[in-house]
């Protein structure tokens, strides 16, 4: 009877655990569908794609339709103005950030809570509220259709300096007291201490700072007029729209250009959930 | 002039070189543009290109806060939200429960499941685009929805459609952030919970959700706002259409700028935006507040 019990109870566990497994395949299957199939019809030849019942494995996959994409779509150029834009926006949110949180942190000035609470307002103005001027001071300073037009408005981050803030404030003050003692000053300690420190969370935010860039889709859409400038967001759009009678070449190129940061968010897995929540502080 | 002094000013004079990038950047690109959409609201668009537009204060805010335009494009943000949010959420906290178990192979489950945060909204809209093709999408396709207009020309099924593509553009972030949520609920209350025999059921909904209960609102939060801020797959797929039915309040606000060359009315659209959001984060904090049980 015992053994019975214990057979039947094995049983039981051994069904619950494949119906577990059941449901992640199908709930994996359902999410991974569109990304499959759009990099199944990129290998796929235009014949292919419109057959039914559809082609669910590239037999004698097309790899041309890649080539085709990169270089007939300008789908190269889009994602270097990407990484461009990006690497400069990063770095230049990274930079003016670490720099004022450090000054509201560690250094005293008048002035300094109002102008802590005014950088913190600004997580309260989404970037529509303000398109129409921005808009207009680009056009006005003769920067319409430049890299710069897509920078300058985001070299500074709210969320960054707050997090920073938080993250310099549980600064032990011993430390600087010592450093201060060796002659240590304010640039140094910063760039020699605090910052090496605190490379967590600057990692973390800088990861958000690009993901944010990158995604950018209303500001590069409306600052930018020709593919020299345009991101590869702004590309797809010329893609879908041109090329649309070879779709194979459309899906080849979709893939193209999701593959970077897909590769990026790979490598920096560990980086990946505090730098989304981190971001989070805003939405 | 003591040398005290010297040092604090120096100190201070140190201390806004540093915040200057920063400060100067919000000032030119944040609070000034802030000012200068209200402004902008004041002035009525010239009934032809190249006339000066002229000023009528608020008559153009109440004009177009009070139209049913106005309201129309509200209510379909609204809705939006409404398709998008909760869904959004729910999947999010299913699949992070499901992956939340060791099993053999689990970290790739988790990697799928978190894999469209590698794709962008453009990216996202277009593998729609192509999928919901009448011609070519194999989602027309399963749903026998080939030839025709297709899905998204189809006043009914637009919106719907493109909380849809919203909705699996954010659940890899969703599914990241509940994961994490789970991961940190302390473990002694769940086993003790085991312990006192409580089946899995009840213990979800009287344990885990109510101390999930603070990362679910801020969940809700930011949903909500992205949900508003939904541009960039209206732009590729409906461009608002069909017939007004995805012509919700930025892409409208979007059209009026540069597309009708109506910055006036924009700018009252942006403005009413920004308030809306504003609201819309008191209104939940403050409810939340008073629900929301905080772990600890």
């Amino acid at each position: 009877m015992q053994t019975d019990s214990a057979v039947a109870a094995r049983r039981k566990k051994r069904t619950r655990l494949a119906v577990r497994y059941g449901v992640l395949i199908l709930a994996a299957a359902v999410i991974l569908f569109p990304i499959y199939i759009t990099v199944v019809d990129g290998l796929l030849s235009p014949q292919q794609v419109v057959q039914r019942p559809p082609t669910l494995f590239p037999l004698n996959p097309h790899w041309g339709n890649f080539a085709t994409a990169f270089n007939q779509g300008d789908l190269g150029i889009y994602l270097r103005n990407s990484a461009i834009v990006t690497i400069a926006v990063m770095v230049a949110e990274v930079l003016t950030s670490v720099l004022a949180a450090y000054a509201f942190v560690f250094l005293r000035f008048p002035g300094r809570k109002i102008l802590f609470f005014a950088s913190l307002a600004t997580l309260m103005v989404p970037f529509e509220a303000t398109l129409i001027p921005n808009y207009q001071t680009i056009q006005k300073i003769g920067l319409f259709n430049t890299f710069p037009a897509l920078i300058l408005p985001f070299i500074a981050s709210g969320i960054g300096i707050f997090l920073f803030r938080q993250a310099f404030l549980s600064f032990p003050s011993e430390i600087r007291d010592a450093s201060r003692l060796d002659g240590c000053g304010h640039i140094k300690f910063l760039f020699r201490i605090v910052a090496p420190i605190n490379r967590p969370i600057i990692a973390a935010f800088a990861l958000f700072a690009f993901l944010t860039s990158w995604n950018q889709y209303l500001w590069p859409l409306v600052v930018t007029q020709t593919n020299s400038v345009r991101t590869v967001q702004i590309g797809l759009r010329q893609l879908a729209a041109t090329n649309f009678n070879q779709i194979d070449v459309v899906f080849a190129g979709t893939i193209l250009a999701a593959l970077p940061i897909a590769v990026l968010l790979l490598a920096f897995q560990k980086q990946l959930v505090s730098g989304l929540t981190a971001g989070a502080v805003k939405g | 002039m003591t040398p005290r002094f010297i040092r604090r000013a120096r100190e201070a004079a140190l201390g806004y070189l540093l915040i200057l990038p920063a400060i100067a950047a919000f000032g030119l690109f944040i609070f000034y543009p802030l000012v200068k959409t209200a402004y902008l609201g004041f002035f009525l668009a010239p009934p032809f290109p190249n006339l000066p537009s002229h000023y009528v204060g608020f008559h153009q805010y109440g004009q177009i806060l009070g139209s049913s335009d106005f309201r129309d494009s509200l209510g379909r943000t609204g809705l939006f939200v409404l398709y998008t949010v909760p869904i959004g959420i729910v999947l999010g906290l299913a699949l992070a429960n499901l992956a939340q178990k060791k099993l053999p192979g689990i970290r790739l489950f988790r990697t799928i499941f978190s894999s469209s945060v590698a794709t962008s909204v453009a990216v996202a809209s277009v593998l729609f685009f192509t999928l919901l093709n009448p011609e070519v999408g194999l989602l027309s396709y399963a749903f026998g929805k080939e030839g025709g207009n297709g899905i998204l020309a189809d006043p009914h099924w637009a919106l719907p459609a493109i909380a849809l593509v919203t909705i699996w553009q954010n659940i890899g972030f969703t599914f990241i952030l509940m994961s994490a949520a789970l991961q940190s609920l302390p473990e002694d209350v769940l086993e003790a919970s085991m312990v006192d025999g409580a089946s899995s059921g009840v213990r979800f909904r009287r344990i885990t959700l109510p101390l999930l209960s603070p990362i679910l609102f801020f969940a809700v939060v930011i949903g909500v706002i992205s949900g508003f801020q939904a541009f960039g797959q209206i732009d590729l797929l409906t461009q608002g259409g069909p017939n007004h039915a995805t012509l919700v309040l930025i892409y409208d606000l979007y059209q009026q700028a540069f597309q009708f060359n109506n910055p006036g009315y924009a700018a009252v659209l942006s403005v009413a935006l920004f308030f809306i959001l504003l609201l819309l984060t008191f209104v939940q904090f403050w409810f939340f507040q008073r629900r929301v049980s905080y772990a600890n």
